[in-house]
């Protein structure tokens, strides 16, 4: 890398002469080797999914959780270095809680990416903090519908249709993009990401995983929860059914 | 004669945001020789002229009250009951209140006091459930867990010299290791708290407790305890004169809380007591 | 060790993406004597190597009690892990002062990788303190003051709520996760080897076997030395049958020699697969001519 030695990417507030803070975009690299996150808008709500890395087996499943509901309407997907996501949780919920103090109503899914993407934008400012090595999808359902951000660790943020973060995220994308989201109900959206989380698992350098779903629509009352675990074991055999196919072919 | 001197005074911390130089609640005694010893309390703080402003707590009254909640443990669980009046001062401002509202999963709270401060409280308590229910870790709070925050709660305001100005009911059921518990406590605005297997507030401490001494057993039908509980309400409407004709009843038991729409019980007024209660009483009236 | 330009502070990230003062301080975490964490449904328990600095010291506690319900072992900077069990022992009884209720494990578990996760994230932060506007921005940030390095310490915490036993391992990174047996410290993987063959039974095993357990993956750590209730500590917490709450403590060396002894005597019985009560039945019903 053209960066390295330098000396202008040691610190967060030191710009290169080409104009890049190389800081954040090291951060970036830690999203980059996590496990797979995507989010998917369907016509009725929002379908988180996770590939979670399980490096011992004597680790239990649901341990080191990814996915975190922030109120009762939205939840955060992490990739990346899961301790700081959790700093980037417990922000959003407490913007969430002081939003409806103030407003007596559940805080929009704009108004808290905006929120939680200021946070992290923060943290690449000053010379004392370094940026979150982490990116998080954000879904949530309010009065204008569901819908889905994704917060890198610059502080961007952006909505999205779909949206995948980590190892296998151009693989996701494209997956995703193959996809009819706008006819597509959140059932069926939890077989898909289902399916795009076993595809784009990389046996050969990871070898377990545990697939983590979330979501939140119209069927879970609009709240954002896991999803039940009948629909999730479907979903995870269809993912595999899917697979064996793909390998027969 | 007249004299007074400072007895002391001290500064608990008030809760406040991000800390720092923010206001704090003083607390000052004074005696004065032919009164004795006057408590006050005052916050402290610089205004924008760089002057130091002392600003004085006055007695702080409540305006709008609901009147008593009757509760029992029964068989299954426990039942809650209240009518859905609130007065202003002593005007029977608004008839449909709800007075008994579910706590997450396990609880029932039914309060009597401050309608405000008791909205205030559902706040925190919403709070409250809502992060418990953000974890998501199969951890909930209990009954006894609530109505051990709302004891902590309650005092800590009361020693801040601004109650909260509430009688607080605290009724759940919840499955322990030991199998299901049920419980039901209170606790006022002072602080003052316990456990029963029955409890009344506001009037009904007066009114209804030696009905339900008499009459409470611990294995009641639903059916017996929402008889028992009318027989008290009924009492109450009859003499307390802030109660309405508008009651609601509530229930929970491990299937969860039940509140029931308010309904109105029949009343008989042609007692020979009712007639001329005057009479006989020496005095003004 | 080799050295970058980018190891030396934890605010720093290398272009890989990684943060090499966290890994460093996972690193202190493999210097300390081995630790074992394992649980039942209902039961949980800690086991700690003890070794003493020099002939002449004493050893450094490996394992604390935090509260009633729970406790912690630990692997790497003992001092580090001092001040995180005082922590611990505050965030519980600030709990149990508010809900008179017992903290619930996996919370307990969180607000301590909160707190290690701090550690790895600001560097002065008292200059965010001083300036009065930066401090409204970033006190959500940094609620610590001069805090330099990441913990250098590995916990195993154990503890029992209204889910069952739990097991806990939190890292100098802030990370944390569930494990039904876990071990850490020096030579941990050998004792971390003898677990993986045999946790998933687990879960049904009485609090005996689970000590026995404890100290056979404990011994696998000492490499040849001899295990004894000198060199050992082991602490149990759990359910009894009867819905109340057996309250975390250390098991007495007595008994702890006694268990060894036992453990010692199958071990010289040559058909018997040591210290494993379910193996010896499994044997006994296969092949029961053996006998």
């Amino acid at each position: 890398m053209s960066s390295i030695g330098t000396g202008y990417d040691l610190s967060v507030t030191t710009f290169s002469p080409d104009g890049r803070v190389f800081q954040v975009e090291y951060a970036t690299k830690a999203v980059d080797n996590s496990g797979t996150v995507v989010g998917i808008k369907c016509k009725d709500g929002i379908v988180l999914g996770v590939e979670k890395l399980v490096t011992s087996k004597m680790m239990l499943e649901g341990s080191n959780r990814r996915i975190h509901s922030v109120h009762r309407h939205s939840g955060l997907a992490v990739a990346g270095l899961a301790a700081d996501g959790r700093q980037i949780v417990s922000r959003a919920k407490s913007e969430a809680a002081s939003y409806e103090k103030v407003y007596g109503e559940a805080i929009s899914v704009k108004e808290l990416a905006d929120r939680v993407a200021s946070y992290v934008h923060l943290c690449t400012l000053y010379w004392w903090l370094r940026p979150f090595g982490c990116g998080v999808i954000l879904g949530g359902y309010d009065r204008d519908g569901p819908q889905l951000y994704m917060i890198e660790p610059s502080g961007v943020s952006y909505k999205y249709f779909g949206a995948a973060l980590g190892k296998g995220r151009q693989a996701a994308k494209t997956e995703i993009e193959k996809l009819k989201l706008s006819e597509l109900t959140c059932r069926e959206g939890i077989v898909e990401v289902a399916k795009i989380i076993y595809g784009v698992h990389d046996e050969a350098k990871d070898k377990a995983f545990e697939l983590e779903l979330s979501w939140v629509c119209d069927e879970s009352n609009r709240q954002h929860q896991k999803v039940p675990n009948d629909l999730l074991e479907q979903a995870k055999a269809a993912a595999q059914a899917a697979l064996e196919e793909m390998d027969a072919d | 004669m007249g004299s007074h001197a400072a007895g002391g005074s001290q500064a608990p911390p008030t809760a406040t945001a991000g800390g720092g130089e923010t206001q704090r609640t003083h607390v000052a005694f004074i005696f004065y020789p032919s009164i004795g010893i006057v408590v006050f309390a005052f916050d402290k703080f610089i205004n924008s002229h760089g002057l130091l402003m002392l600003l004085f707590h006055t007695n702080r009254y409540p305006y709008v009250t609901g009147t008593s909640v009757i509760a029992l443990k029964y068989k299954d669980g426990v039942i809650m009951a209240c009518d859905t009046g609130a007065s202003y001062g002593s005007t029977l401002r608004y008839k449909s209140v709800e007075r008994i509202k579910a706590v997450g999963k396990h609880s029932l709270i039914g309060a009597s006091g401050e309608f405000s401060d008791f909205q205030e409280i559902l706040r925190y308590l919403d709070e409250l459930t809502l992060s418990d229910h953000m974890w998501d870790d199969g951890n909930s709070l209990g009954p006894k867990e609530i109505h051990s925050y709302l004891t902590r709660v309650m005092y800590n305001r009361r020693n801040k010299f601004d109650p909260l100005w509430n009688s607080l009911v605290l009724g759940g059921v919840k499955k322990g290791p030991k199998g299901d518990e049920k419980y039901l406590g209170m606790v006022n605005m002072i602080g003052t708290h316990f456990e029963e297997n029955h409890v009344a507030t506001g009037f009904g401490n007066h009114l209804a407790i030696p009905i339900l001494r008499a009459e409470w057993r611990e294995d009641m039908s639903f059916e017996e305890a929402v008889k028992l509980v009318e027989k008290c309400l009924l009492v109450l409407l009859y003499r307390d004169r802030s109660s309405i004709n508008k009651f609601q009843i509530a229930k929970i038991t491990t299937e969860g809380s039940t509140i029931y729409p308010p309904y109105s019980l029949k009343t008989y007024w042609g007692f020979s007591h009712f007639e001329n209660p005057a009479q006989g009483a020496v005095g003004s009236w | 060790m080799f050295r970058n330009q980018y190891d030396t502070d934890v605010t720093t990230w290398s272009p890989q993406g990684r943060l090499f003062q966290v890994e460093y301080a996972m690193e202190a975490v493999k210097q300390g004597s081995a630790c074992v964490g394992l649980r039942s449904s209902t039961h949980a328990v800690l086991a700690a190597a003890n070794k003493p600095a020099s002939e002449l010291s004493s050893y450094q506690r490996k394992v604390f009690r935090v509260a009633e319900h729970a406790g912690v072992a630990l692997a790497g900077l003992t001092a580090d892990g001092r001040v995180l069990s005082r922590f611990l022992r505050n965030e519980c009884i600030n709990h149990s002062f508010v809900y008179e209720a017992p903290l619930p494990i996996s919370r307990l578990a969180l607000r301590l990788a909160d707190k290690a996760q701090l550690r790895t994230l600001p560097k002065y932060a008292l200059v965010c303190v001083k300036n009065f506007r930066l401090r409204e921005l970033l006190i959500p940030v940094c609620t610590q003051r001069s805090w330099k390095r990441p913990y250098g310490v590995g916990l195993l915490v154990a503890g029992l709520d209204e889910t069952g036993a739990h097991l806990y391992y939190n890292c100098p990174s802030g990370n944390y996760f569930e494990y039904q047996a876990f071990a850490i410290g020096s030579r941990s993987q050998a004792a971390k080897t003898f677990l993986e063959r045999r946790f998933e039974g687990y879960n049904d095993y009485t609090p005996e076997q689970l000590i026995k357990d404890a100290l056979s993956a404990i011994k696998e750590t000492l490499q040849g030395e001899k295990l004894t209730s000198a060199n050992c500590t082991v602490a149990i917490v759990g359910r009894k049958d009867d819905g109340t709450i057996e309250p975390f403590q250390m098991i007495d060396a007595t008994r702890i020699q006694e268990i060894i002894d036992s453990m010692e005597a199958a071990e010289e019985a040559p058909p018997v697969e040591p210290s494993s009560m379910q193996e010896e039945e499994r044997t006994s019903d296969a092949a029961p001519m053996d006998i």
